[in-house]
């Protein structure tokens, strides 16, 4: 133990808390993510009983506009977003033969703010009042002059807090790849699961701090009264819809060009082919996401931009049509002539291509400015976002779920229940979201609490209802498989699905705490398969076994998030509502001791030296790990 | 697979989709069903669109549901597949083409654009309506008439209306689907310009598009087309006097407790709606719908409808500014009544 130090290692509950391993952060994202996603499923079913019928009044007027806000701000931040970076985390080391992440201890800041903004926005729902200006939170109505409850101040610290974990997430993923790829791995080479990663978190680095900037001013104006946004006091409304979408397309890339990943990777394993066109795929994927910073005002045709901006952008929206076209073909032309086996995954997968097709083409007909002067704000814009988040990136979540479960849990997810998963979400979700269109078409606007009778929306809402409940059930079924599948021995193998191409099914399921025992020598794209193809059973090493250094656990990323969102609390009740201190209002002081405690870890961890520790070799056999 | 079979299969699916798109929704109300000039264009784009699009997901369908048919795994088999890394022909096809199908639907987009953002403000043939949107009912200003009512826009068929929208308090959106596309009402200077014609007499259902409060999806209103005689009636009649109530406890309640923010005539206060012939109106608050045989339960008489929402107005729209004013029965039935013989004659 040449540079051994003594550091604790943690078991049980500490483990978890003050882990700073990929995987099992990838596995916290996971169950912090899915939580969410069922609490925002729970607020969907909610909206879905009290549209079912006209003038129906099962929730109140206000409590409507919590729900459709925190349905989905909470899908959108707190869902798809962690469980995004559950699927990343828990793979894109392994998949560039790396032993963890660039900055592990900042890969853990990143989940603990992300799971600390969330539950901040969420305590919302028991301190009377939660979010109710919808996920976009449009000025003035998020103001305090029009929102004067503490509603919006959840959404706007609680999205803050979170925010900073999505971002350093980001730049940690960026960092990954570019500099800890195994030799022989070139860009070329990446699987494209990695590359769909990499250009997330280019799109992360620049449309996340857009959002922390409207964010901040939202909070100038209702924590200090500032007047950014409010007309009434000089500021103006039309430039939070700027800053917000500014971020928000882009936004709708970060979350849908992982799903992209996720469905080349499965499309090819379960076909047994070489993804069909992967160069293009990769040239798709960068000016998607190149594009996707240029079309921020097509949600805001109506907002009165003037023609030549609406036009520009009508036409720089359309052009995104085009290399999403060449993925859907490439995946496709992968498909044709190969042998293609129906698992649960690819199920996900191949039902994803035509539904995303649907989502891509209304999509394309928003664009047409003149006519999205008509879908604007109706229920058809609804059917379309939930067809390119639901249909897609959903679809593509629950595909890669399935597929990469045994690599992070060690056990296949039972495959009986996954197609039932399938079948019951899948049907489910269009008979939900295809009437919607028709909705929308008839007249029928987005985000209301109810509609008067006889105006022929009825049979399509209680049709859209059903619809909904088969999802919830579909998402039970999912929740059944994974509690039994949790009691199964931990039996799966290196290679579960036998085709495996690359390399994170070269290594044992789930993967040691290391990953690699031997950093792998990667000699073309696919490597795992490629190595099959030339006969051999694993990887070439390209290091002989040595030590490998390991970073050391930590509580401070828990206590630095903690301090944030003790911070964000403090500042929503700085109006009196918690008396003076001193004579200085209570809210601040708290929110001082907050950033206090927040600072105090960057300190600690800033002086003290932190020399992580080694696995030695010796150790490496003991194990008797196959790697 | 016989190829007869799977289009059998199909053959329900597709009577469904005629029988969805057949149910085009109310023509006071579709999008589908084209009232005016201006829904008509964009109509017609949607058609466009739409028509592209099917080619498009016809053609994904066909080769999706090829290839998961034809090259399913077999029980057993073991074979390697050809490894194709690509095809370039292939792939510029699915390039251009669609690029070729976009510049069919941009062209006529950018065309439409530029037509439909035409100024009419300056137009001296088109009617002129400045419509402030407030958390949830409208006002219609026509300028040049020097009149302003709520909830009802009332327009000459076949001429031009230009609308400049403006809000007075958060964002709203105006949206009458059957005449037009809807267009932001901003708060603080920001005044966006719209037009449209509705060359047909009838009633249009008009909606807020955007959400401003609790009450967002009760902010309807109507346009209400009528001939041009009748029109000019109709702005007569509004800037006449108006006669307050008979019975001079209900006129001492009417001027001391609903005057003091609403007008009658020439009377009373500009902030909240105008009241004046409120009685001839289609609906009360944009959502009681006054008839005479009411079949749902946001409809009744004229009276019932202002006696209902006077009563009461946070139980028909929640969050409204209108309090529950402290009125006895007496003045409540009493008020009630006047409003709703408050009637303008302007039509024949």
């Amino acid at each position: 133990m040449a540079h051994g130090h003594a550091v604790k290692r943690y078991s049980g509950l500490m483990d978890w808390l003050t882990t700073v391993d990929h995987k099992k952060i990838g596995i916290l994202y996971l169950i912090a993510g899915g939580f969410f996603f069922l609490v925002g499923g729970l607020e969907a079913l909610l909206i879905r009983i009290q549209l079912w019928k006209p003038l129906n009044d099962f929730v109140s007027a206000d409590t409507y506009n919590e729900l459709l806000t925190m349905h989905g701000t909470t899908m959108i931040f707190l869902a798809a977003m962690p469980v995004i970076f559950a699927l990343m985390n828990a793979i894109v080391p392994l998949q560039i033969g790396a032993r963890d992440v660039a900055y592990p201890f900042v890969n853990a800041i990143g989940f603990w703010t992300f799971f600390f903004g969330a539950v901040l926005l969420n305590v919302s729902w028991f301190t009377g009042a939660a979010p109710d200006g919808g996920w976009t939170a449009y000025a003035p109505l998020s103001g305090s002059t029009f929102n004067g409850d503490h509603g919006m101040d959840y959404y706007v610290l609680g999205l803050q807090i979170a925010g900073i974990g999505t971002l350093v997430g980001g730049i940690n993923f960026l960092v990954t790849i570019i500099n800890m790829r195994a030799p022989g791995m070139t860009f070329m080479r990446m699987p494209m699961f990695t590359w769909s990663v990499f250009i997330t978190s280019a799109l992360i680095l620049f449309a996340f701090p857009a959002l922390t900037v409207g964010l901040a001013a939202l909070m100038f104006d209702r924590v200090f009264d500032a007047n950014f946004f409010d007309p009434s006091g000089g500021g103006n409304a039309v430039l939070w819809e700027h800053i917000f979408w500014i971020f928000g397309h882009p936004e709708v890339y970060i979350l849908i060009l992982p799903a992209f990943g996720v469905i080349s990777e499965v499309v090819s394993t379960f076909s047994r082919k070489r993804l069909f066109g992967y160069s293009s795929m990769v040239f798709a994927t960068i000016l998607i996401g190149f594009l996707g910073f240029m079309v921020w005002a097509h949600h805001m045709f109506t907002t009165g931009l003037g023609p030549v901006a609406n036009g520009l952008f009508s036409i720089a929206t359309m052009l995104i049509a085009v290399p999403t076209g060449i993925k859907i073909f490439n995946w496709l032309f992968t498909l044709w002539g190969g042998s293609i086996k129906f698992t649960a995954a690819n199920l996900f997968a191949v039902g994803f291509i035509p539904t995303f097709v649907m989502g891509g083409v209304t999509g394309v007909m928003l664009a047409a400015a003149p006519a999205d002067f008509q879908y604007h704000d109706s229920y058809f814009v609804v059917a379309h976002f939930h067809y390119v988040i639901v249909g897609g990136l959903v679809l593509g979540l629950f595909s890669g779920l399935h597929y990469w479960w045994p690599k992070m849990f060690g056990r296949m997810l039972n495959e009986g229940l996954a197609k039932l998963t399938f079948w019951t979400f899948f049907i489910g979700f269009h008979l939900t979201f295809f009437i919607q269109h028709f909705l929308g078409l008839m007249g029928m606007p987005r985000r209301i609490w109810t509609y008067l009778d006889g105006l022929g929306f009825n049979e399509m809402n209680m049709i859209s209802t059903v619809g909904a409940m088969l999802m919830g059930l579909g998402t039970i079924f999912f929740l059944l498989n994974v509690v039994i599948t949790a009691f199964k021995p931990k039996n799966a193998a290196n290679d579960p699905w036998e085709d495996g191409r690359t390399l994170e099914w070269t290594i044992p399921s789930p993967a040691p705490e290391y990953n690699f025992k031997q950093t792998p020598l990667v000699r073309g794209y696919d490597a795992y398969w490629k190595e099959k193809m030339d006969g051999h059973t694993e990887m070439t090493p390209a290091e002989p076994i040595g030590s490998i250094h390991m970073p050391s656990p930590s509580i401070l990323p828990l206590f630095m998030a903690i301090g944030l969102f003790i911070t964000g609390l403090g500042l929503m009740y700085s109006h009196g509502e918690w008396g003076k201190i001193a004579g200085i209002e209570a809210g601040f002081v708290v929110g001082g001791i907050g950033l206090i405690i927040t600072f105090a870890c960057m300190i600690i961890r800033s002086l003290i030296d932190d020399h992580g520790f080694h696995i030695e070799p010796e150790e490496l056999q003991d194990k008797g790990v196959k790697a | 697979m016989n190829r007869w079979q799977f289009f059998r299969k199909l053959a329900p699916l597709l009577a469904l989709m005629v029988l969805v798109l057949s149910a085009c929704g109310r023509s006071d109300l579709s999008t589908l069903r084209p009232q005016g000039p201006v829904a008509e264009e964009q109509f017609g784009l949607m058609k466009l669109a739409i028509s592209i699009m099917l080619i498009v997901i016809v053609v994904v369908f066909a080769i999706s549901f090829y290839v998961i048919i034809r090259f399913r795994r077999r029980p057993g088999d073991k074979t390697i597949p050809k490894q194709v890394e690509g095809n370039h022909k292939l792939e510029i096809i699915w390039t251009v083409i669609p690029i070729i199908l976009l510049i069919i639907l941009g062209v006529p987009t950018i065309q439409s654009v530029f037509n439909l953002s035409k100024d009419h403000t300056k137009d001296p043939d088109a009617v002129k309506v400045v419509v402030t949107a407030h958390q949830y009912w409208w006002e219609f200003e026509y300028p040049e008439l020097g009149i302003k009512t709520a909830q009802e826009l009332v327009i000459p068929k076949g001429k031009t209306i230009s609308i400049e929208a403006k809000s007075a308090d958060v964002l709203h959106s105006f949206w009458i689907p059957s005449l037009a596309g809807k267009i932001d009402a901003n708060p603080g200077a920001n005044v966006n310009i719209m037009y449209f014609s509705a060359p047909k007499e009838g009633v249009y259902l008009g909606k807020c598009a955007e959400l401003c409060g609790p009450s967002h999806g009760l902010m309807d209103f109507k346009v209400k087309s009528v001939d041009e005689s009748s029109f000019d009636r109709w702005t007569a009649a509004l800037q006449a006097p108006t006669a307050l109530p008979s019975d001079p406890a209900i006129k001492e309640a009417f001027v001391s407790k609903c005057l003091t923010c609403h007008a009658v005539g020439d009377q009373g206060g500009p902030a909240f709606p105008n009241l004046t012939g409120v009685g001839s109106r289609e609906t009360v608050g944009g959502i009681l719908v006054n008839t005479d045989d009411p079949k749902y339960s946001n409809e009744g008489s004229t009276y019932d409808n202002l006696h209902r929402w006077i009563e009461d107005p946070s139980a028909v729209k929640p969050g409204t500014l209108m309090p529950k004013v402290d009125l006895t029965q007496q003045e409540l039935d009493g008020i009630s009544k006047y409003l709703s013989e408050l009637k303008l004659d302007y039509e024949q």
